[in-house]
């Protein structure tokens, strides 16, 4: 089942294309890593799937034009992960948690049993079931990235979009939050879908590729085939190796020879 | 509650002429039609408690009340701590229009009716003016560009209101204790005058105060969480706005209400929007109500500009608030 389709998407700002006629098929369930160099057009694709910015094309989830849907309808669809979330300090982890009800409730209404259980398993999943009445202001980063998660869990919806959602983590905490991202993933069956940076951790969880460069995309496939050394000098402008690690691939640059 | 029951019967109770508490309650009892009870108030002191004390506290408190809530909105919705009620240029628009008011309309119609409506149509206009600046703005359509409209727009206005002021320089007095503020004692005809939109306001953001947290979020993260940020917004604004056009109309400009009190409450009880903007209503109630009564009593018979005092009141006392909490919110 097609989860998301785009046809012909193309975004500009400031006049120039950002986003330049993408199509684009993403399965239910699938992990897919939307990856590119810096400017690629990787978060502003994020957006457009999203409905943040304006667009020229079509985007259907699970068959349905989001331009025809209202805001509600469609963030009960979608969650988003933004990359730099705003986390007011004196918000606590539950009340925060709870926002991602909003989609579920009316303009004027107030949450309801329901929108409270859903927020508790939501915190349950992600192990924050003690910080509930914690301050937004007194978590470390990698606590306030679990939090954003449990608030997008708590929204329900079946597609998560995700901005570089391991920017600002240790490589610890990137596991984590991967593998918990994974997890849900295989549980609830979400379709997940992430702008990353890092190549090689992309290769490790995503089971899809998309290469965008200048606002196309460039090559779409497994990791193993999209993480060429051509490809990547191609269009990163780095020369790097492939090594194989288990059934995976690692990226490593070389040192001294990038052709600048 | 307690804070504003507390500050109203103060409120009530402080004035030159010494009406006991008994009296006042055997008075509202009287009024209420509890049998066999009779009012013991002379008529002179029934008319002082009834038609000019009670309705100049009822004033107060919805003036500061609303001068709060518009304030707590404001800071919200625009994510910006420092927004006050006269962001979008309500004062500037209200303070022209106040001065075109008070040095051409002949005397008589200069009365109670025309001063309030000059004023409110002023900031109605001027917010207008901000909302359409606001809009014609082609790239980013943000919470950044009205506010940015309305600076634009309040200078605008303060400089035709400084003009129209010079050219009337005997009316300067007239315009420069309006300014500054103060809540009239003219019994119930401005509380009726106000009390529709500020109702409205009221009920309006109080029923969205739960969006409120979510708009705090910034807007795209608002959006995808399922709000229609531009139309919820709009309604917000509207609301608040209206609401400080009315309040503004009676009683000039009160400064500081509108960012004191929601930030003293934030930083002694580190709430959300959904309960601070309730609070707010009931504390900004009370703190104007009681800074009033230090208005009009401190140097009776002479009254203190209510804005010299809610700044001279309220200045120490945040500063207070804020040292106290260095390590908190």
């Amino acid at each position: 089942m097609t989860a998301i389709r785009l046809d012909a998407v193309t975004v500009s700002l400031g006049g120039r294309p950002v986003v330049d006629g993408i199509d684009l098929d993403v399965a239910a369930g699938q992990w897919l890593a939307v990856i590119g160099p810096n400017g690629a057009g990787k978060t502003t694709l994020l957006r457009a799937i999203a409905r943040l910015v304006p667009y020229s094309g079509s985007i259907e989830l699970d068959g349905r034009e989001t331009g025809a849907m209202s805001r509600a309808e469609l963030s009960r669809l979608l969650a988003v992960v933004p990359q730099d979330p705003a986390t007011p300090p004196w918000m606590t982890v539950g009340e925060y948690v709870l926002l991602g009800r909003t989609p579920h409730l009316g303009l004027l209404a107030k949450e309801g049993a329901r929108d409270r259980e859903a927020a508790a398993r939501s915190l349950a999943r992600l192990d924050l079931l003690g910080f509930a009445g914690r301050r937004l202001g007194t978590l470390s980063g990698g606590e306030k990235q679990r939090v954003v998660v449990a608030r997008a869990l708590a929204q329900q919806a079946r597609i998560v979009l995700l901005d570089e959602p391991t920017a600002s983590l240790d490589i610890g905490h990137q596991q984590q939050a991967l593998d918990l991202l994974d997890l849900l993933r295989a549980e609830s069956g979400l379709t997940l879908v992430a702008a990353m940076h890092d190549l090689t951790l992309a290769a490790q969880y995503a089971d899809r590729m998309v290469l965008l460069d200048r606002g196309r995309v460039v090559a779409d496939g497994s990791p193993l085939e999209v993480l060429t050394e051509t490809v990547i000098a191609r269009h990163y402008g780095a020369t790097i190796d492939v090594l194989p690690v288990g059934e995976r691939i690692a990226v490593v640059p070389r040192r001294g020879s990038s052709n600048t | 509650m307690a804070f504003l029951l507390l500050s109203l019967v103060v409120g009530v109770l402080a004035g030159p002429i010494d009406i006991g508490v008994g009296g006042i309650l055997e008075s509202v009892a009287a009024r209420l039609r509890v049998p066999g009870v009779e009012t013991p108030l002379s008529p002179t002191e029934e008319a002082i408690l009834w038609e000019i004390r009670i309705p100049r506290v009822v004033l107060a408190a919805l003036v500061g009340g609303m001068l709060a809530l518009a304030g707590a909105t404001y800071q919200g919705v625009f994510r910006n701590p420092l927004a006050d009620p006269y962001l979008l240029g309500v004062a500037a628009g209200a303070g022209l229009g106040a001065t075109i008011a008070i040095s051409y309309l002949p005397d008589a119609l200069r009365g109670q009716r025309a001063l309030p409506a000059a004023a409110f149509a002023g900031g109605a206009v001027a917010v207008f003016l901000t909302y359409a600046v606001g809009r014609s703005a082609r790239r980013e359509r943000d919470a950044a560009t009205l506010v940015l409209a309305g600076v634009t727009v309040a200078a605008f206005f303060t400089a035709l209101q400084t003009f129209v002021q010079q050219r009337n320089s005997e009316t300067l007095q007239q315009v420069y204790t309006w300014i500054l503020g103060n809540i009239p004692s003219t019994g119930w005809s401005d509380v009726v005058l106000i009390v529709p939109y500020v109702a409205v306001a009221t009920v309006v953001i109080l029923a969205l105060r739960r969006v409120v947290d979510v708009l705090n979020l910034g807007d795209d993260e608002a959006a995808s969480l399922g709000v229609d940020v531009r139309r919820v917004r709009l309604a917000l604004v509207v609301a608040a706005t209206l609401g400080t056009a009315a309040a503004v109309a009676v009683s000039g400009l009160i400064g500081f209400v509108g960012i004191i009190v929601p930030h003293t409450i934030r930083l002694l009880s580190g709430v959300g929007y959904r309960a601070l903007l309730p609070l707010s209503v009931i504390v900004g109630a009370g703190f104007l109500v009681l800074a009033d009564v230090i208005a009009r009593t401190a140097l009776s018979p002479a009254e203190i500009p209510l804005g010299v005092v809610t700044a001279f009141l309220g200045a120490p006392f945040f500063a207070l608030v804020l040292r106290s909490t260095r390590t908190g919110a």
